[in-house]
């Protein structure tokens, strides 16, 4: 079968791959300001269910899916202050604390939908966008060209990250509270205040990855990302911590499920492996962590919480 | 806190908990017949789950049933094992164990319970137990009348599945809707993606995308994940056949119809039958026949009349064959 | 802290901080009651019989806290080495399959050989899926909260494939409707029954296992290597110890008790078979996680997890009592188990500080309180920098 090298088969492929990316890009960026300061934040998951739902609701009620988008980072931002009050004040274990609050995103957000909606009702989603001219490139057009607003803001967020964290002078003490806390505090930088902003933009960023999911889909279900948000930590070490890599391996992560997708689709992949070939997106995550930390450092104060005095 | 307060929230807890007694008891018209459910998924699935749960609350509202008890989201199999012993010993009087997976632990279960009456599907076996019945959905043959009206429908003689995990009654829609293409039109190309999860969404409505790629012009798809299909369908314009339950809601412009499971005639004469003093050792299959399975057309959709007559012929192939 | 209490007094208020914990949790769960329009006091009451308060309850509840005690147990070890386990789950369902394959491929033997075997085989598969990221991470510097998350997603596809083909019930291709489940296993595998129909072995074999991981840690060379490692890194590495080989034995044998979690899982059942609804929790019901809680709630220390994990257990079989009888949804009790988790790890700081404090007052009287302790037991002595709980101190590479 040849079939999956037909151009019109690998245009969709990666067209789709895009689509599948931006959730996790999206969550992954957040998650980076996180890192970098030296919080680890595991309970992406759980923020992205809950924005994914009040963005829902938002969309079902008002038929606005900018009022989503924004609900959605409203309560992203409400509980990436939460995870801060709990990882940089109670300095709480940051592996599992994470665990908790997806538990409870997972739980609430399925709650609410029960509550509030009852069974799946559809809403309208983003429109896709047919750029003027790009859009006409053969192949290329329909690859990149063809997709809603909301998808070309999120590519616009990497060297937006990329800018912030390597060339303003907050992104200075981000880098300075994640590997040297001791000394960045010596320098009058507050630790905690910079660990509650980066918290708060990983929860915004998270907010709005859970809304563009939902409001790309149309519907709202019980669990809806489906573990997106662990795929999306562990995309940040597979990025090495750099706005490019983490994009580099959202969309890696994206065209391997659209492959898998697809040679399903075309029988290429028989039925009974299918389960193998869903494997490989994580084999291969793991393997490219192992490469990534061959040549990059975690920040060094990576999920260890700040005393003064230390 | 001042004695006052205690006394106060004292008097507060015990006029709750009379409330509490209260509102319990006095939704019992349907006589003193209890019915649990446990199950699965989310008991408003538009799916599996949620047939069940609506079956047993229309009983409760014509008089049949006293009281509903559903446990969903039981997708721990040792969780429902303890939830249906559990209800077993309070006093219901047919606990349904309404998920394929859950049939190894009724088989232990069941005995230690002689005088409750269980249910369990889909299934087509009571272990042999007295007390055990066991349920199934004839969902190939609804596959099979949707696949017939699909094929006449499929402008580009391709029509695309999205499926779960290829188990239990997912297969045998699947099945039976692929059969139901390929006999309308032979020459037609029927392409099939399980995706391997009952709950990724996303991933569902990029198979769907997928299957549109590959020249499918009308789809369908099966279990609580397809809500996912659903709307890639309505953004590209192609047509949707649901089915466990009426999903012309997801997008009125191109569902044309939904294979429902009307599980209430069956509940009722099983609980008819529990009444009796029979608990069990039948099978029960809803069909087309029994008026378990019903096409549910949207009315919204203009479905052309020589289509919805192979639909109809088909349905009495079905009805004839008993 | 201003308020001065004994020693003896702060030692049961830090041990009693986890349970406020709970309570507060509990509390939440009280005003979500509230907003659901159930009672509450009927809701915990119900609760806490549901736990409880009857013979079946008490099984239930020992039941589920088997695997909590087996998981804790396994993170308690890891612990001491300064390494956190959270993959658990994975490690399960490695046990699990490990073990299923074992009781169908074995020759039909004498339970008093087959049991031991198949629990063994289980072990083995856990202990491989906990040696993978402590390789990873000992020798390639992989951060193992992202390889375990990874090796989850694996397991689970790993299950799907065997139960939906090589290992399932002939009977399920037969008639055709294919649920992903084995046969029912030998029957002389199946754990022996101690009490009615349900309570086997399985509880005795966790408790045994806690106090097998107490004399490990304290009595044993393997146990001092494993806490000097946790203690400092640097000063084990100059001590002799082979502290990357150390890291890696602590993941497996963490690995291997979340193993025989899952084999005990399999083996005392209610339908003695293995089966999967395509995720993980489905097999393993959230202990991977729920036992990281319950070592929390003992204090990571192994005989105290042990009726941490009783009392847990007791909160998600009465979790679910509760439900049944309110009629609340179920999403309730699981953001309820999400509320316990983030309260307990919020409030462990309280514990170790109220800990720490004591031992302060031990080494010298009257120094400030214990602002220097950093997260878990484990870590309270390492010096700054130290406690590469990060992945970046091998080879000296941390701070320059």
């Amino acid at each position: 079968m040849s079939d999956i090298f037909t151009t019109a088969v690998m245009v969709a492929v990666v067209a789709s791959a895009i689509r599948l990316a931006v959730p996790l890009l999206l969550a992954s960026l957040g998650e980076t300001f996180g890192q970098r300061s030296g919080v680890l934040n595991l309970g992406v998951d759980g923020i992205m269910l809950l924005g994914a739902f009040t963005g829902y609701y938002t969309v079902l009620k008002s038929g606005n899916v900018w009022m989503g988008l924004l609900a959605g980072a409203i309560v992203g931002l409400i509980l990436g202050l939460a995870s801060a009050v709990i990882a940089v004040t109670l300095q709480a274990e940051q592996g599992i604390s994470g665990i908790g609050i997806y538990l409870f995103g997972l739980g609430m957000s399925d709650l609410l939908f029960q509550k509030l909606v009852g069974t799946p009702i559809p809403i309208d989603t983003f429109p896709a966008i047919h750029i003027p001219v790009l859009s006409e490139i053969p192949y290329i057009g329909e690859m990149f060209f063809q997709h809603s607003l909301v998808i070309y803001l999120a590519f616009a967020a990497i060297p937006v990250a990329t800018f912030v964290i390597n060339r303003t002078t907050f992104g200075m003490k981000i880098r300075a509270v994640g590997e040297y806390p001791d000394a960045a505090d010596t320098l009058g930088v507050s630790v905690s205040g910079v660990r509650y902003a980066t918290e708060i933009i990983g929860g915004t960023l998270a907010g709005i990855a859970g809304a563009v999911l939902a409001l790309t889909l149309g519907i709202f279900q019980q669990n809806l990302t489906n573990g997106a948000g662990f795929i999306a930590v562990a995309l940040v070490y597979f990025g090495a911590w750099r706005p490019t890599g983490i994009m580099l391996g959202a969309l890696l992560f994206g065209f391997v499920n659209a492959l898998v997708l697809e040679l399903k689709t075309l029988e290429i992949i028989p039925r009974d492996l299918s389960n193998l070939a869903a494997m490989a997106p994580a084999i291969i995550t793991i393997l490219a962590l192992v490469f990534v930390a061959r040549r990059f450092r975690a920040p060094s104060a990576l999920t260890k919480p700040f005393t003064r005095g230390k | 806190m001042k004695k006052r307060n205690i006394a106060l929230v004292v008097l507060i807890a015990v006029i709750a908990l009379i409330g509490a007694a209260c509102s319990s008891s006095s939704d019992s018209d349907g006589g003193d017949f209890k019915v649990a459910i446990v199950a699965p998924s989310a008991s408003n699935d538009l799916a599996f789950t949620q047939s069940m749960v609506d079956a047993a609350n229309k009983l409760k509202e014509d008089g049949v049933i006293g009281e509903v008890a559903v446990t969903d989201g039981t997708f721990v199999v040792d969780d429902a094992a303890v939830a249906i012993r559990d209800y077993a010993s309070k006093g219901y009087d047919l606990v349904i164990a309404h998920g394929s997976q859950y049939g190894g632990s009724l088989q232990e279960i069941a005995p230690d319970f002689p005088e409750v009456s269980f249910a369990w599907g889909t299934s087509a076996d009571t272990f042999g137990l007295p007390n055990v019945y066991s349920y199934e959905a004839a969902s190939d043959q609804g596959g099979r009348v949707m696949g017939l009206m699909a094929a006449a429908l499929s402008k580009s003689d391709n029509v695309g599945i999205v499926g779960p995990i290829e188990v239990g009654d997912a297969k045998l829609y699947v099945d039976g809707f692929k059969a139901g293409v390929l006999a309308g039109k032979p020459s037609a190309t029927v392409n099939v993606n399980y995706i391997d999860s009952f709950s990724d969404v996303a991933l569902a409505s990029e198979a769907a995308q997928s299957l549109i790629g590959a020249g499918a012009d009308v789809l369908t798809g099966t279990a609580q994940m397809v809500v996912g299909a659903v709307g890639v369908a309505k953004t590209e314009g192609v047509l949707w056949f649901g089915t466990q339950a009426n999903q012309t809601s997801l997008a009125p412009e191109i569902v044309v119809a939904s294979q429902v499971y009307h599980w209430e005639h069956m509940l009722e004469e099983m609980i008819n039958n529990v009444k009796d003093g029979t608990l069990g050792g039948e099978l029960y299959k809803i069909t087309f026949a029994n008026d378990g399975l019903v096409i549910e057309y949207n009315d919204g959709f203009d479905l052309p009349g020589d289509v919805k007559k192979i639909g109809d012929d088909a349905v009495k192939v079905f009805k004839d064959q008993g | 802290m201003s308020i001065h209490l004994s020693p003896r007094n702060r030692r049961l208020l830090a041990y009693s901080i986890p349970v406020l914990a709970v309570f507060a949790a509990l509390l939440f769960g009280a005003v979500m009651l509230l907003l659901l329009g159930a009672n509450p006091f009927k809701g915990y009451a119900e609760m806490f019989v549901g736990a409880f308060g009857s013979g079946d309850a008490l099984i239930a509840t020992i039941l589920k806290a088997t695997p909590l005690l087996f998981v804790g147990v396994g993170i308690v070890i890891a612990f001491r080495a300064n390494v956190i386990n959270i993959g658990a789950e994975g490690q399960m369902v490695l046990g699990g399959l490990f073990s299923t394959m074992a009781a169908l491929y074995l020759p039909e033997m004498h339970p008093i050989i087959m049991i031991p075997l198949v629990l063994l085989a289980g072990i083995v598969g856990g202990a491989l899926w906990g040696w993978i990221p402590g390789m990873l991470k000992a020798y390639y510097r992989v951060n193992e909260i992202l390889s375990t998350i990874m090796l989850n997603i694996v397991a689970v596809q790993l299950m799907a494939y065997l139960l939906r083909g090589p290992l399932i019930d002939p009977a399920e291709i037969e008639r055709g409707t294919r649920i992903p489940q084995t046969a029912r296993l030998a029957a002389s595998a199946d754990l022996p029954i101690l009490f009615g129909d349900r309570l086997h072995i399985g509880p005795v074999l966790a408790v045994l296992c806690a106090i097998g991981a107490y004399y490990l840690l304290w009595r044993t060379p393997l146990g001092f290597r494993l806490r000097a490692v946790g203690l400092s890194e640097h000063a084990a590495r100059y001590a002799g110890i082979p502290v990357r080989r150390t890291i890696a034995l602590a993941l497996t044998m963490s690995g291997a008790m979340a193993g025989l979690a899952g084999a005990v899982l399999v083996f005392g059942s209610e339908s003695h078979r293995m089966v999967t609804d395509g995720s993980t929790m489905g097999f393993t019901g959230g202990a991977g996680f729920n036992g990281i809680v319950a070592a929390l709630l003992g204090g990571l220390h192994p005989l105290w997890t042990i009726p941490a994990s009783f009392l847990f257990g007791g909160l998600i079989v009465g979790g679910q009592a509760l439900q049944r009888a309110v009629q609340v949804p179920s999403a309730l009790i699981v953001a309820l188990n999400g509320l316990v988790v983030v309260f307990v790890v919020a409030a462990d700081r309280y514990r170790v500080r109220l800990l720490a404090v004591d031992e302060h007052e031990a080494a010298a009287a009257g120094t400030e309180d214990g602002e220097t302790v950093t997260m878990g037991a484990a870590r309270d002595a390492a010096p700054p920098g130290t406690d590469s709980y990060g992945q970046d101190e091998f080879d000296g590479g941390g701070e320059q």
